[in-house]
């Protein structure tokens, strides 16, 4: 992964302009950016690692703190809400005895909200670890949690 | 010659057979301009095309594109480094427009980079993708490995001289990166926030080199402006403006979704003839015309022609033109408080005004939406409206467009403002689901 990092940093003009990069190479790898990954990242692109972290806790996709095996990234802007999605999160949290922001004791499932996810037109909508689902109902998501604790 | 479609920026996409390879690309009318403007068009006259084309840009702002490009310094890309980038950070709540081009026919995406790079002489080309859109990253990076294949991207293109090739930056999901020159600090590494003006990116932008930063729907349409002529283009617009414009609705209406029609279509006749009205049971209240950062417009106002200077009279923006319906079986207060939440937790921080008024206001609608709202509360409403309302009170948009649906809220659901102070409660079923 090293090698990785530096070959991001070596395509930029500064080797900083890799930094969202790098990150998102660490968390696709670990699941989340921890402390010791930081300063490792900061190391290879040059910066501090105080730098790096304005960069890490500025932006919603990037994790400074585990998470599950799966995260439902459950749609909260204007349309979503307008079709529904407060009733689908109390649905999901009555479900998974969590709250958003936190994740289940069997570490399967976190639940998070997100901004817009451009799929207003099937809202109520949801990111589940990267895969987008639309028109999402009670029953939908009682399959889908299902299907999650059964998988890896 | 590209068939002259009524709307070009669609008719190649077909999401049955998914995005066309570069064969079916060619095949289909594309690369035909990008043929035409590096063979025998000299990037003054490109720019001179897209200016008398009317083509304003996608992203909200709605700033004449071959303008935009005029204030780059002119040297050839061979001797100063310049970038062409593509804003894809869709992130304005209930707009899903640039999804659809980006995943439908990423290589129209990459000629109209050609294109504006060849126009403003860039020779590095970057896609700022949002985090969120995966499917579009794949197809993107797959279009853009084809054509630098097939040598529409890298040294010397079709042997004119000119050199440019494309990187996506897919970033990792904060609204204000769709603000140019957020963006731009963006992709330099660091927190996100705007920047001051002057520099402007054209001559100051992305690591100090001059910078054009425009809208992946704006430079979409770019191939087909320059292979039909900017006179066709110019005459598809039902009025001021230049161009089809892709519209949407979401919202309780009986056929969510987005369509290519011509700028200046009638916001009714979206409504009622592509979105299929209102669903049964439900009616129209009001709406936010183009995306969660601009005001409320009501019934009143339906047969306002959505292009930029009609929707302005009317009193909003046409913005990124993707409608959201608000009904009236839906609380208004907790529609603006949902939107108002949203601006709040997206402001950079880097401005007091912005950084701390908006939570402000969030609270303050949080009372008056769970029933502990005080009459106080509409005047400290109505102050945020006004001055966190006007330009040059923050730092950058981002307050102004957070509070252009406040403003509007506040004067046209006085009524409703009032009577959850008076009831102490909200006399709607808000979001109650479907």
């Amino acid at each position: 992964m090293r090698a990785e990092i530096l070959a991001l940093a070596a395509q930029e003009l500064h080797p900083r302009g890799a930094s969202v990069a790098a990150l998102r190479l660490v968390q696709a790898h670990f699941g989340w950016v921890s402390t010791a990954h930081l300063r490792e990242v900061a190391d290879l692109l040059g910066m501090s690692a105080d730098d790096l972290d304005g960069v890490a806790t500025y932006f919603n996709l990037l994790f400074r703190r585990p998470v599950g095996r799966h995260v439902i990234m459950l749609c909260d802007s204007v349309s979503c809400w307008i079709m529904g999605r407060e009733t689908l999160c109390a649905h999901l949290c009555r479900k998974l005895g969590i709250r958003p922001g936190e994740t289940t004791a069997d570490n399967a499932i976190t639940l998070l909200p997100t901004v817009c996810i451009g799929h207003c037109d099937h809202a109520p909508a949801m990111l589940v670890d990267n895969t987008l689902h639309g028109d999402v109902t009670p029953a939908s998501l009682d399959h889908l949690i299902a299907t999650l604790r059964d998988t890896p | 010659m590209m068939a002259a479609s009524e709307r070009p920026l669609t008719a190649m996409i077909d999401p049955a057979a998914g995005p066309p390879d570069c064969a079916t690309y060619e095949r289909a009318g594309g690369w035909q301009a990008a043929r035409l403007a590096l063979g025998r068009l000299t990037p003054a006259e490109v720019i001179d095309w897209v200016t008398r084309s009317k083509l304003r840009g996608r992203g909200g702002a709605g700033f004449g594109t071959g303008q935009k490009w005029s204030f780059v310094p002119k040297e050839p890309a061979s001797e100063r480094r310049k970038y062409l980038i593509a804003n894809a950070d869709e992130m304005e709540p209930g707009t899903f427009k640039d999804r659809w081009l980006l995943e439908g026919n990423p290589l129209q995406l990459v000629e109209g980079m050609i294109l504006a790079a060849y126009a403003v002489q860039a020779g590095h080309g970057i896609v700022f993708l949002r985090g969120e859109y995966q499917e579009a990253c794949v197809r993107l990076d797959r279009a853009i490995g084809e054509a630098r294949e097939r040598g529409w991207l890298g040294e010397n293109i079709l042997g004119s001289g000119f050199s440019f090739d494309i990187h996506v930056h897919s970033s990792a999901g904060r609204y204000i990166c769709g603000e140019e020159t957020a963006l731009l600090t963006a992709l330099e590494g660091r927190r996100a926030t705007p920047r001051s003006k002057p520099p402007f990116p054209q001559t100051g932008g992305l690591w100090g080199a001059p910078s054009v930063v425009n809208n992946v729907e704006t430079l979409c349409n770019l191939p087909h402006i320059i292979a039909n002529g900017p006179e066709w283009f110019a005459g598809l617009g039902l009025g001021e403006d230049g161009g089809t414009k892709i519209y949407g609705v979401s919202g309780r209406v009986a056929k969510p979704g987005a369509w290519e029609l011509p700028i200046g279509t009638p916001l009714r006749q979206i409504i009622e003839d592509h979105a299929g009205g209102m669903r049964p049971g439900y009616q129209l209240r009001a709406l936010l015309p183009g995306g969660a950062s601009t005001a409320f417009i009501d019934t009143t106002a339906l047969d306002v022609a959505m292009d930029y200077g009609s929707v302005e009279k009317a009193g909003s923006r046409l913005g990124t033109g993707m409608a959201i319906i608000l009904d009236e079986r839906t609380c208004p207060i907790g529609m603006i408080r949902n939107l108002e939440h949203f601006f709040a937790q997206e402001s950079c921080g880097w401005c007091t005004p912005c950084r701390d008024g908006l939570p402000w206001v969030e609270r303050l609608l949080d009372a008056i939406e769970d029933g502990t709202g005080r009459e106080e509360d509409m005047e400290q409403l109505d102050r945020h409206a006004r001055m966190l309302g006007a330009p040059g009170r923050t730092f950058c948009a981002h307050a102004p467009g957070a509070m252009a649906p406040l403003a509007s809220g506040l004067k046209l659901f006085a009524a409703d403002f009032a009577a959850h102070i008076q009831q102490g409660r909200c006399p709607h079923h808000a979001g109650a689901g479907p």
